[in-house]
Formats: structure tokens, sequence, C-alpha cells
């Protein structure tokens, strides 16, 4: 940096004298000149409008996204943040094709990215699909269908006890059955070691873009100014990256480091997988059967090999064991009790992204753990690896059938 | 009006890029829920039964099924009230041979104007009013009807009546472009409750954008001795007249997101302006209303009065009602007739009349008779 700008105060002035004072000057000049032409410039372009001759007559882009949506004995609540161009106005609102009073928090227009609650007093139906349509001041119209009406879980302490009982069902419980074959783990050989190591890089590799895959998803009903999908692939690799630097403070991370690390990464995810199981019971909790739960169960049994993979020759206790459950299951829990809470889409979004990150730092280091030889990074890459990284992608594809319906 | 159920394309939304209300359960739909179509699950918290009924208990006379505030003359420069009973009569000359000419002046004009609380809709108007202005005459008198344009895109006054083609407000025989006037000229005929419309193309939009108004013969008593009475009690400033209570009400809506449907429903434009204002009525005097449907986009519109029965003139061409005592009638669109009733005999009170198209009237055509009077 400081050669460039010698160089470019060196082209004015021939002296070696006047260099130092001249090169101190051209920096200044460098890093103001720039600010002060966008200054002016956006000056100008406010005050001269140059695309007013485009839209000299056309309505302002209003857009509107409905954050929030639950249901209780008030009537409906929404959430909804404003985005177009220019302040937009909620008018009136129809449910079913009628128009009803609301109220809305804070009132008035609602100006680019502000937010309002809204409460329209309306006797829903439970069970029965109801439809919100949003006037503006414009007369332009923003939707959404309630598919099934339901009284929102916030708060009720008995549901909250049953959501975190299908947490533990789906999130604690099967790793703490997969880690339960670290006894059978222990009397394998390397071979059979590497086929483990390699059955749970493929089963980070389904993870992580499962759960990419949902961090996408939500990032897409949310605000488009929040730039969803750039933030998922900027924050996961962001927690990627962090994560690996706190994890190679002292070398390449092995054994009980890598297995909390792993714990973490395939937590987050859990944390995922009960977000969108709470939006479920929010949404309808007649499809959340015991069927699905015990889907979900055998669907996460590999979590808890992939955990202790890295700590078989380390002999772990039975308190850290514990701990690396609970890090890994424990999070669904949480995540189920904000799933049916209805978090706005860019928060769990950004959970989301971050589980995405761990996972990726994980499948780095098992895969750098297990691909690197004494000569290089893909050595050991074989047939072993090959059929145990399909074969952990193929069982959570199969039990993912269960799952997915 | 389709069920607003089927996902509608949103056209506003897809000229400016902004359908961002995609997906609304995408959260639950990545990978567990399906709708279930009967609602089977455990309700030991809730009964529904209690939600309806708290939601129901903070509900007022009609509930809280109505569009949220009010409508004032700030943007319209007219108030919907006013609109019922604004009869624009225009000016009278008389010839030497005693014949009777009357001229209106009409303009089209652009104008916003606030069609619900808070909703406003970029119309097309006649004298900045939309339904245009009421034109009111005798049958058999001249008519002039000078039309200027002074809107942004050709326009005319189709005239439902009988006249020669070189009157019909067709391309060619009174289809102006802005900047240009017209005379309208043909006899008041036949008697009746008629209206007028642009006939420029497309006819749709012209319509929908505000392009109508009613036009209404009165009956020249002379001519009809066998029912004189009748046509007395027609004629705008006889003392027969003036015991009425006369009302003009058209049938409109508005489709503001451009999607070929209706978002707003309403008798003189304005969504339960009258449920928000109710029509005062006195229960001694006969009430008459001159009904015109223009709703763009849906094939009928119906009129619906509770409590009571009326007679009804369709296209108000007869003396003697072509409908007796009924409650209900529909119109198609450009149909129109008129309807005579009393509350004589009742107590006072709200006394609602809508359509009976549940869906317009909670989409805003719906409103009260306030009747007060006699001895309670």
């Amino acid at each position: 940096m400081d050669g460039c700008f010698r160089r470019y105060g060196g082209r004015g002035m021939s002296t070696t004298n006047g260099k130092a004072i001249t090169s101190r000057l051209s920096i200044l000049t460098v890093a103001v000149l720039p600010i002060v032409l966008l200054v002016l410039s956006g000056v100008w372009i406010i005050s001269s409008d140059p695309l007013n001759v485009f839209n000299s007559n056309t309505p302002p882009i209003e857009e509107l996204v409905i954050e929030r949506l639950f249901l209780d004995e008030e009537g409906i609540h929404l959430k909804v943040r404003a985005e177009g161009s220019e302040p937009i106005t909620i008018a009136q609102i129809q449910i079913d094709a009628a128009y009803w009073k609301f109220t809305q928090s804070p009132s008035g227009s609602l100006s680019r990215l502000s937010s309002a609650n809204i409460l329209i007093p309306y006797p829903w139906v439970e069970g029965d699909a109801h439809n919100v349509v949003i006037v503006t001041n414009s007369g332009a119209t923003f939707e959404r269908e309630i598919e099934v009406a339901l009284p929102s879980q916030t708060g009720r302490v008995g549901n909250l006890r049953a959501q975190a009982t299908v947490g533990g069902f789906v999130g604690i419980l099967p790793v703490a059955i997969g880690m339960m074959f670290f006894p059978l783990l222990v009397r394998l050989r390397s071979k059979g070691m590497k086929f483990v190591l390699s059955l749970t890089l493929g089963m980070l590799a389904f993870l992580l873009i499962d759960v990419l895959e949902d961090a996408f998803e939500l990032a897409a009903e949310a605000a488009s100014a929040f730039q969803g999908p750039t933030m998922v692939i900027l924050i996961a690799t962001t927690a990627c990256l962090g994560l690996v630097a706190i994890g190679r403070r002292n070398g390449a991370p092995t054994g009980l480091a890598l297995a909390t690390f792993i714990a973490l990464g395939i937590g987050l995810h859990n944390f995922g997988e009960g977000l969108a199981i709470g939006a479920a019971i929010a949404a309808g909790a007649t499809s959340l059967g015991a069927f699905l739960i015990l889907g979900f169960t055998i669907h996460n049994v590999t979590e808890g090999i992939a955990i202790v993979a890295p700590v078989v020759r380390k002999r772990p206790s039975i308190a850290i064991l514990v701990a690396l459950v609970l890090l890994a299951g424990a999070p669904a829990i949480p995540g189920i009790w904000l799933g049916s809470y209805a978090i706005e889409p860019h928060w769990a979004a950004l959970a989301l992204a971050i589980g995405a990150g761990a996972i990726l730092q994980v499948l780095f280091e098992v895969g750098a753990l297990t691909l690197r030889g004494p000569k290089g990074f893909l050595e050991n890459l074989d047939w072993t690896f090959l059929s145990g990284f399909i074969f952990g992608i193929s069982f959570m594809l199969l039990t993912g059938i269960v799952v997915k319906i | 009006m389709k069920r607003i159920f089927t996902k509608i394309t949103n056209r506003r939304n897809l000229l400016t890029g902004g359908a961002a209300l995609a997906g609304g359960t995408a959260l639950a739909s990545f990978g567990v829920v399906r709708r279930p179509r009967a609602a089977t699950f455990d309700s030991e918290s809730t009964d529904p039964s209690n939600y309806v009924q708290t939601a129901m208990q903070s509900m007022g006379n009609h509930g809280e099924m109505v569009t949220i505030g009010d409508v004032g003359t700030d943007i319209n420069g007219f108030d919907a009230s006013d609109l019922l009973t604004d009869w624009e009569t225009g000016q009278i000359e008389v010839g030497h041979d005693g014949r009777k000419t009357r001229t209106f002046q009409v303009e089209a004009e652009d104008r916003e104007i606030e069609i619900a609380p808070g909703v406003t809709f970029p119309a097309w108007t006649f004298n900045g009013r939309v339904p245009g202005p009421t034109l009111r005459a005798t049958e058999g008198e001249r008519l002039r009807i000078v039309f200027r344009n002074s809107g942004s895109h050709p326009h005319s006054m189709h005239f439902h009546g009988i006249h020669g083609a070189s009157m019909d407000g067709i391309n060619g025989s009174g289809l102006i472009d802005p900047g240009e006037e017209f005379i309208y000229e043909f006899d008041a005929k036949p008697f009746g409750c008629h209206l007028y419309h642009c006939h420029a193309f497309p006819l749709r939009a012209h319509m929908h954008k505000g392009m109508y108004g009613t036009f209404i013969v009165d009956p020249d008593p002379e001519k009809h001795s066998e029912n004189r009475g009748v046509a007395l009690s027609r004629k705008l400033g006889t003392p027969e007249n003036s015991t009425w209570q006369e009302f003009v009400m058209v049938m409109n809506a508005f489709d503001t997101n451009f999607d070929g449907e209706n978002e707003f429903y309403a008798v003189n434009t304005v969504a339960h302006h009258y449920m928000k204002h109710p029509i005062k009525i006195d229960r001694d005097r006969p009430v008459r209303i001159y009904l015109v449907n223009v709703t763009e986009f849906d094939p009928i519109n119906s009129f619906h009065l509770h409590a009571n029965f009326f007679n009804y003139f369709d296209h108000g061409t007869t003396l003697t009602p072509t409908l007796q005592t009924v409650d209900t009638i529909m119109q198609c669109q450009a149909q129109r007739g008129i309807l005579e009733f009393s509350f004589e005999n009742h107590e006072a009170g709200k006394y609602m009349f809508h359509a009976h198209q549940s869906e317009f009237a909670e989409l805003g055509w719906m409103a009260v008779f306030d009747v007060t009077g006699g001895a309670e």
C-alpha cells in the first residue's frame, strides 16, 4: 500500500526531499478525495433525481413481509416488515374476503425495514384454513394463507414440557444410542475405524447440505434487504473459519477437542431440526405423529457414532460422554420452543447459517484427520473411505425418507 | 370475484418485482408438515368455542367486520352521503314552440379518489366524482350534453337511451381525444332509470376506472293519463314527488391491485360508507331508490333489504311494478331499476341493506337505513 502511494506521489514530484511530505499529502488526498466525491455525487443524485425521467407516473414499489403469524384468543397476530422504496401504509385488512377492524402498533406508515405488530380480532375457527390479505393505501395487496388455524403454543407450560420431550426424543436419545456403539468401536482395527470416520464424514456432508437448504429457505422468506442467501454463506464461512481458528490454536484438533466440535456442529444442526419440528407443531400438530418422531430418532443415531469416533482411543469418562450427548442433542429442545413460537425467519436463518459453518468446520477437521497420510492430504482416499462415506450419506438419505414427508 | 383463496397473481407486485410473500409456511414445510384435513389433535387446552366466544364478545353491533377508519371529503371533494340525492338537472331553455331543451356540462378528468378509508384509487371520472353526476331530465325534453375531455385518454359518453347512431358515444360518434369537446343531442326517452358510461376501448378498463353515472328520465305526467298519479310522484319537483325520499345508488367495485378481481365493493364508491353513516329515513314517507349496477369483473350484483319488501320497476320504464313484493333483486352489468318501499308500519331503528352475495357485502357493499319518526 505504502509503495503504491509512493509510486503515485513520485509521479508528480521528482525530488527526493519532497517525497515524504508529498506522500503524506497524497495519502490524505487519496483517502479523502474519493469520499468527498461520493458525498458530492450523493447530493447530486438526490437533488437532480436523474431517474425521474423513467418513472414519472409509476406507483411506488411496495413490499411487505409477514415475519410472524400466530393465533390466540385475541384473534390473529401478525408481525410485518416494510420493504419497498417508499413508506407503506396499511389501510385495510381482509380475512377470508371480508374487511375486519385491526390495531397496528406502532401505528402510521411503515418506513423501509421498520416493522409493526398487527392484531385482527377475528373469530378464527380451529382447524380451518384462513386467508389474510393486507391492502395498502395504494390498493396493493399482500396475501398470507393460514393453512390450519391452531392456537399459538407460546407460553403454555404444559406445551413447553411436551415439546421438550419431543426434543429429547429427536435430539438427545438418538445421540446417546449412537454413542452406545462405543464399546464396539473400541474393538475396531484401524481399517474399521477409518470406515467409521468416513461414515461420519458422509453423514456430516448430508447434514451440511440439509442445514444449508433450510437456511436458504428461511432466508428467502425474510425481508430481501437482509440479503438472506448472501448472509447465510457469509455467516457460515465466518463461523467455519472462526471455529477452525479456535480449534487450531494448539494444532489440529484431535480426540476430545474434535469430538466436542463435532458435537457442537451436530447440536446446531439439531437446533435447526428443532425449529422445523416446532414450526410443524405450530402449524398442525397432528401430522407430527409418533412415526415421525421415531423417524428422527433413527435418522440421528449416526450422530452419536460420529461424536465418539475421535475419542475411541482416549477412553473418556461417562460424564464427558454425557456432556457431549447434551451438547449435540439438547439444542433440539430450544429449537422446538422457538420454532413453535414462530421465530422471525431471519433469526432462524442466522442460527442455521452458524450451524452450517460449524458442520463445515468438523467436516474439514475430520476430513483432514481421515484423509491425510504421512505423504499428502488425499493419501488415504481409498475404497474403505469411499464405502464408508457413501454408506454415511445413504444411511441419512434412506432414514430421511421417513422424516421428509 | 373468485374465492380469494385461490392463489392470485399479484400483478402490481410482478410489475414492481415485489412478490415478497411467497412461501407462507415454508418453515413448517421444510420436511415435516402437510396440511391435515381433519383437525383431530389433542385439544385439552384449546376449546375452540372459547376463542370464538372471546373474539365475539369484543364485537359491536355489526361486529368488527368492517373497514377501519372513515373516508372524509379531503381527497374526494365529495361526501358519499351527498351523492344519494345530488340531482344534476342542468340548464333549461324553453324554445318558441314551448319545448324545453336541457343542457348538461360534463367533463372527463383523471382524479385520485378515496374508495375506502386510507385506500386511494387512480380514477377516471365524470366531473371529478365516481359515480359521475346523476343527470335528471323529464321525458320528451331535448337534451344537450356538452362533453369535454380533460382526461389523459380518449373518452365518450354512451347513454343508455334512445338516440341516433351519431350520438352513440362510440368510435366515430362522440368518442373524443383529450382536449376535445363534443355535444350529444337527443330526446329524453324512454322514461326510466338509466345510465351513461364511457364507451372507449378497452371498455372494461374505462368502466372500472369510474366512468359511469346515473341518467334518470322522469315520466311526463301529461303523457300517462292512466297512471298520472304515479308519474307525478316520479317527476322531480312536483308536490307528489316531494313526499318521497329518493336516493340514487350505483353499485360499483374497484380492483385496486389489477388482478381482475375487485378488492372493494360499495354503493356510490365508498366501501361501508352508509354502514358508518346510516341513511336517515322518515318512516312516514315512502322510499324510492334508483339502483344501477356497474360492477365490473363480476357478472351480477344484488340488492337485499332487511325486514321489508319492495316493488321493483326493472329499468324504471313502467309505471306499474315489474316485480311485486320482493326483498331481493339481482342486476347484471348495466341493468338498473327502481325500488319502492315504505317503513310506515315498522318500528324505528336500523335496517340493513346489502348485496346478498356475502362476499360483496363483506368487502364493502353493506349499508343501513336509520328509520326514525312516528309515535313510538
